[in-house]
């Protein structure tokens, strides 16, 4: 079982890697986290984000938000590239945020039929 | 909600929002007295009192854009639908949640995954301190971000691999104690 010894070691390979990562100018994602989003599935969207990141090894700013009013379409993510316009995504999946990560965060191309609103630079 | 878990992060949530810099979460299980407790405190700015006497209306919240809240409300009709029992307490030093389950009973939710509740609540505010202390009969978790940060020194606690290393962490232990029980 893991005990906190491993963290100490953990800790010393994530300090290595902190050296080579700049912090300017990152992707943002930002996930609806109400009452609505959380009942729609909202946790396993972060989850399946951080999972990606984890994968791909990214390096992305991601933020949480309450309650915005379009609770039917929750779970929502937003995706917000340096320069761009902030897209909204709603009624997403695991499946749905692997794609959107890919083709949008990674290769800036915004996954259209997903999209549920868009708020100009 | 579907998991006990699920409300414990909607609940977390408001402490957030309430400014608060240390969250409580306990976790009491007995499969003798056939009870699970689950209490959530904070150090927030609390619920004005006026509030507080209806806030698990759905018709009362505090947020400004709508007059719908449902977070308290749905965690109340969690554990009364489950022969259980629901408080709240606050004040201007902070705000305690308190249900209380019949733990066999056929409508209480399955505890969930309290790990990635957990996460989610220190990827929302990473200056929050968060308390978790399970008990499971006789047997006990605590996890303590304030120990976690001590071990991490100047290292981000939700670094992606910390935050991977803290998921398993906390789910090995939280099975450990449980004996493998999944609700």
């Amino acid at each position: 079982m893991k005990s906190l010894e491993d963290l100490r070691e953990m800790r010393k390979e994530v300090e290595k890697e902190m050296q080579t990562r700049k912090n300017t100018n990152k992707p943002k994602v930002i996930i609806g986290m109400g009452t609505c989003g959380i009942a729609a599935g909202a946790r396993e969207i972060l989850q399946a984000v951080m999972e990606e990141m984890d994968k791909r090894d990214l390096d992305i700013e991601v933020t949480q938000t309450g309650c915005i009013g379009m609770c039917e379409k929750e779970p929502l993510m937003d995706v917000k590239l340096p320069g761009k316009d902030r897209i909204t995504y709603g009624n997403l999946n695991k499946e749905d945020v692997k794609r959107i990560i890919v083709n949008h965060v990674i290769n800036g191309n915004v996954v259209d039929e997903l999209v549920i609103a868009r708020l100009e630079e | 909600m579907k998991e006990l878990a699920l409300h414990v992060l909607d609940i977390a949530e408001n402490s957030i929002s309430a400014d608060a810099d240390n969250i409580s979460i306990e976790i009491n299980e007995s499969t003798i007295k056939n009870r699970m407790t689950i209490i959530i405190e904070d150090d927030g700015k609390g619920i004005k009192k006026d509030v507080l006497e209806n806030i698990t209306d759905p018709f009362v919240t505090s947020r400004k854009t709508r007059p719908v809240g449902l977070g308290l409300s749905l965690f109340k009709a969690a554990a009364k639908r489950c022969e259980g029992n629901f408080n709240i307490e606050s004040s201007n030093k902070g705000t305690k949640v308190k249900a209380v389950f019949k733990r066999d009973h056929i409508d209480r939710a399955p505890l969930g995954n309290i790990s990635q509740t957990l996460i989610s609540i220190l990827l929302w505010d990473k200056n929050i301190d968060v308390q978790y202390i399970h008990t499971y009969n006789n047997k006990q978790f605590i996890f303590d971000t304030k120990e976690i940060k001590k071990e991490l020194d100047d290292i981000n606690i939700t670094d992606g691999k910390i935050i991977n290393w803290l998921k398993d962490y906390i789910n090995e232990n939280i099975s450990e104690i449980r004996g493998g029980e999944f609700n």
